[in-house]
């Protein structure tokens, strides 16, 4: 079971289908069972048979999140892999005492891989799409995986899986949610 | 929250209703439907439509999209319009500019698109948006194309074909509306000619007679056609509103 946390600025928002919707989609044709929560509405007994975390992003201007990042502390005891996309690398990072400043990049830009994983595209540089008004200063320990000339924009923690990326794979990087299932428990499948 | 300028606050509630939103029309299946998700969940407060002279728009679907005020009125929805150009870049001066003017008329706090699938067009509106400070919504982004158009017509869209861009389209489809029959079509078309379903290729366009939130549905009384080679334009010269 992939739990899908909807980090938006309500439970049931206009922007749920813009951006846990996409994942969804690709967390279901992978053949994976997957369910959704809002990050308000997060209770332990969620996470009993979960395999896998997905954080999604929110709108531009939605940073709601942000404000409200000690709601995310759970994650510090979280054993099965985590993938935080955009608003969800930001709340991986203030969790584990990174920091976010302004940075906003809008449409697509290449990303290069400085550091290969099996969850990045292969390729050394690839083209991704952008939205976000932050930008991060990764938790210390962290590895940075790939930067934009605006930024990181892929980290993973030291010792456990895991991930965050700034850019959203939702949208022509889809690969990288499904290579992100892969490290994911098999039980569900 | 932290925004755009970096300042931390609660987010803002101007409505007792929700936030105050403006739909971008274009007339088409996909704005009025965005419109109607966001009907759902927010305050729509007006549409905002651009009216391009330039028929290859980058940005504006063109035919019959000075219907988009009928529409409005079917709605009960004020409207607010501005005309453009149509030059590429320079016709997003004239986007921000209605929007600015649904800001001003209408207390907008953000915009609604139709955007399914261009990345060129949601990057364009979401820098406007951003560059004013306004939400942007697009409720169909990366939708599943074949569920949305199904729930397109369960929900009592009708919609019909203003504009054939591409192989295989004939002329019949000039005025069609899209029910079952003409989306089992499509599907075949998807499959065969590898259109996208929903015609986020440029591949048709289409103009909105009825939704569920129209109070009167629009009549078209008199219309012509041009078709050539696998490209066609309905362009609607009458029509008026009736009574649901």
């Amino acid at each position: 079971m992939i739990l899908l946390l909807d980090l938006s600025y309500r439970a049931h928002s206009l922007s749920r289908d813009e951006f846990v919707g996409p994942v969804a989609r690709i967390v279901g044709r992978a053949g994976w069972e997957w369910r959704e929560t809002h990050f308000s509405e997060i209770r332990s007994d969620d996470l009993k048979d979960v395999t896998g975390i997905i954080l999604c992003g929110t709108a531009l201007k939605d940073n709601l999140f942000a404000a409200r990042a000690q709601e995310f502390s759970w994650l510090r005891n979280i054993s099965v892999p985590v993938l935080g996309i955009c608003a969800g690398m930001q709340v991986l990072c203030l969790v584990f005492g990174g920091t976010i400043r302004p940075g906003c990049e809008i449409g697509m830009t290449t990303v290069r891989a400085d550091t290969p994983d099996p969850v990045l595209p292969g390729s050394p540089a690839f083209p991704a799409y952008e939205l976000h008004s932050f930008t991060c200063d990764p938790p210390r320990g962290w590895e940075v995986m790939a930067v934009s000339d605006s930024g990181v924009q892929a980290v993973r923690h030291p010792d456990r899986p895991l991930y965050g990326v700034m850019f959203h794979p939702e949208v022509r990087n889809e690969g990288v949610v499904e290579r992100f299932l892969s490290l994911c428990k098999e039980k569900d499948r | 929250m932290l925004h755009g300028k970096g300042e931390i606050q609660e987010p803002e509630r101007t409505s007792v209703n929700g936030m105050k939103l403006g739909v971008l029309c274009s007339g088409g299946k996909d704005s009025l439907f965005a419109c109607y998700l966001a009907m759902q969940k927010e305050e729509v407060a007006c549409l905002i439509s651009v009216r391009s002279r330039n028929e290859e728009s980058y940005m504006f679907h063109i035919p019959n999209v000075h219907l988009v005020p009928l529409q409005a009125e079917a709605a009960g929805l004020p409207l607010v319009t501005v005309e453009t150009e149509g030059i590429e870049e320079a016709e997003l001066s004239d986007l921000s500019r209605a929007i600015c003017l649904a800001v001003e008329r209408h207390g907008i706090e953000g915009v609604v698109t139709g955007a399914l699938l261009s990345v060129y067009q949601a990057a364009r509106i979401q820098r406007i948006c951003r560059d004013l400070d306004l939400w942007c919504f697009n409720p169909l982004w990366y939708t599943d194309q074949e569920a949305y158009m199904e729930l397109l017509i369960e929900t009592g869209f009708r919609a019909v074909v203003t504009g054939v861009f591409s192989a295989p389209f004939d002329a019949t489809w000039l005025g069609r509306m899209i029910d079952r029959e003409a989306l089992k079509d499509l599907k075949q078309y998807a499959r065969k000619h590898r259109i996208t379903l929903t015609g986020e290729g440029g591949e048709y366009e289409t103009l909105v007679l009825d939704a569920p939130f129209y109070t009167k549905r629009i009549v078209i009384e008199e219309s012509t056609e041009e078709y050539f080679n696998y490209r066609g334009i309905l362009r609607v010269r009458r029509a008026s509103l009736e009574t649901k």
